[in-house]
């Protein structure tokens, strides 16, 4: 079991992300990064693909890093932690190295859900001990707001543009979270920044899990969503309380829905972003109305497969414990 | 706020940069046209600014607030819009401090 964090005792702790960072004002993944390295109570060993993170935070001659630190192309994230997860390994066999070290991918939605997939998946299949942070910012937010295969319906991106042919991008969003729970690996979470103790006590969790896991965290981006910079945590708030982004966890096959709002409807999420803006004019009242089917239908999915896993690993307890009655 | 440059000639070999965190030197601070202001005898000391604060720029010793790193904040107003108390204000930066 997790124990329940309280904040005060954390903050004014050792800050492995420091300031003087150049990530835009108001940009919701310093606040993730810092939540996620403070959730880890080992020394931890980070790989960062190509995105923001890495460019912001790593302007020459500066490093805003504590922790070792390595950067990768955009698409080998997932290869490059698996290697250090494996020599780490390897020196451990060898009687080298003793402590206890803990191994974090950061990358974009480009990094994941493009260019990077197929080594994640790989990296996956392998069963490295290591946690995979995605921090969904739904666009290449870094080279100047262009669509990614996680930029929802309907957005506005630079190569998404708002005209007569298209209105915003055509295609829906697509379900990372689900295609890498469809690997069977023991922990999958979906979280957001402004839940912090549901994104701490998740990662606490997945660091905890000696094989592969895998968080999704959304990341608000004022300059990409054409948002307010302070609005940035009230929109992860929103995200999550009309069930656009909600918070569950797969492991071991068992999905758990961590928070059950009272459903907002979409257009409160919509309306503070610009990028946004023309789908709350009249005539595209239709794609507001396929978005919102689009969450009702997901949600009522991911709460049945939620019902139908728990039923079946209590079932399973059940004839466990009733064809082997002494182990109790 | 200006930051000085290192010569060619003082640069490690390779390159390399040898200090973790360097990053601190460089001041974002001079990014803000608002700063926040903490009433600090109405503030709970929560930590919510904490750990909703993109720079790591609200200072904490001993589980109290004591104060805001100007140097570094970049003013986004995360911590005044999450504060649960509201005690915690954006004043438009001026010329003359």
């Amino acid at each position: 079991m997790i124990k329940k964090m309280k904040l005060r005792d954390i903050a004014g702790s050792t800050e492995h992300l420091t300031c003087g960072h150049r990530l835009c004002t108001g940009c919701a993944e310093p606040v993730i990064v810092r939540q996620v390295l403070h959730a880890a109570e080992n020394p931890v060993v980070v790989a960062n693909a190509t995105g923001c993170l890495e460019v912001a935070t790593t302007i020459y001659p500066y490093t805003a890093w504590k922790v070792p630190w390595i950067h990768s192309a955009f698409e080998n994230t997932a290869a490059t932690i698996s290697g250090v997860e494996s020599a780490y390994r390897a020196l451990k066999r060898k009687g080298k190295i003793d402590k206890k070290i803990n191994f974090i991918a950061f990358a974009g939605d480009g990094g994941t859900y493009d260019i990077g997939l197929q080594s994640l998946s790989g990296a996956l299949e392998r069963g490295h001990a290591f946690l995979y942070v995605c921090l969904d910012n739904e666009a290449y937010m870094n080279t100047g707001i262009q669509r990614s295969s996680s930029t929802p319906r309907g957005s506005w991106t630079t190569t998404t543009p708002v005209g007569e042919k298209i209105v915003g991008k055509p295609e829906y969003k697509k379900d990372i979270t689900e295609i890498i729970a469809a690997h069977g690996i023991p922990y999958v979470a979906q979280t957001a920044p402004s839940h912090w103790m549901d994104l701490m006590t998740k990662v606490k969790k997945a660091l905890k899990v000696e094989g592969p896991t895998f968080i999704n965290v959304s990341s608000p981006c004022p300059r990409g969503w054409r948002s307010e910079p302070e609005e940035s945590m009230r929109l992860s708030r929103l995200a999550v309380e009309t069930c656009y982004w909600p918070l569950y966890e797969v492991e071991n096959g068992v999905w758990k829905i961590n928070l059950k709002p009272k459903k907002k409807p979409i257009e409160e999420y919509l309306a503070p972003q610009k990028r946004f803006a023309h789908l709350l004019k009249p005539q595209n009242k239709h794609i507001v109305e396929d978005l919102q089917r689009r969450v009702d239908e997901r949600w009522e999915t991911l709460q049945w497969k939620a019902e139908v896993s728990q039923q079946r690993s209590q079932q399973k307890q059940q004839q466990q414990t009733s064809a082997n009655p002494t182990s109790q | 706020m200006t930051v000085e440059r290192k010569k060619w000639r003082d640069l490690p070999i390779g390159g390399v940069i040898i200090t973790g965190g360097n990053a601190q030197v460089y001041l974002t601070g001079n990014w803000r046209t608002k700063k926040p202001v903490i009433d600090m005898k109405r503030c709970t000391n929560c930590m919510i600014c904490w750990v909703y604060c993109p720079e790591g720029v609200i200072l904490v010793k001993d589980g109290k607030i004591t104060g805001i790193d100007l140097e570094h904040c970049k003013g986004c107003g995360i911590c005044a819009v999450e504060c649960p108390t509201k005690v915690i204000e954006m004043v438009k930066e001026s010329k003359d401090e």
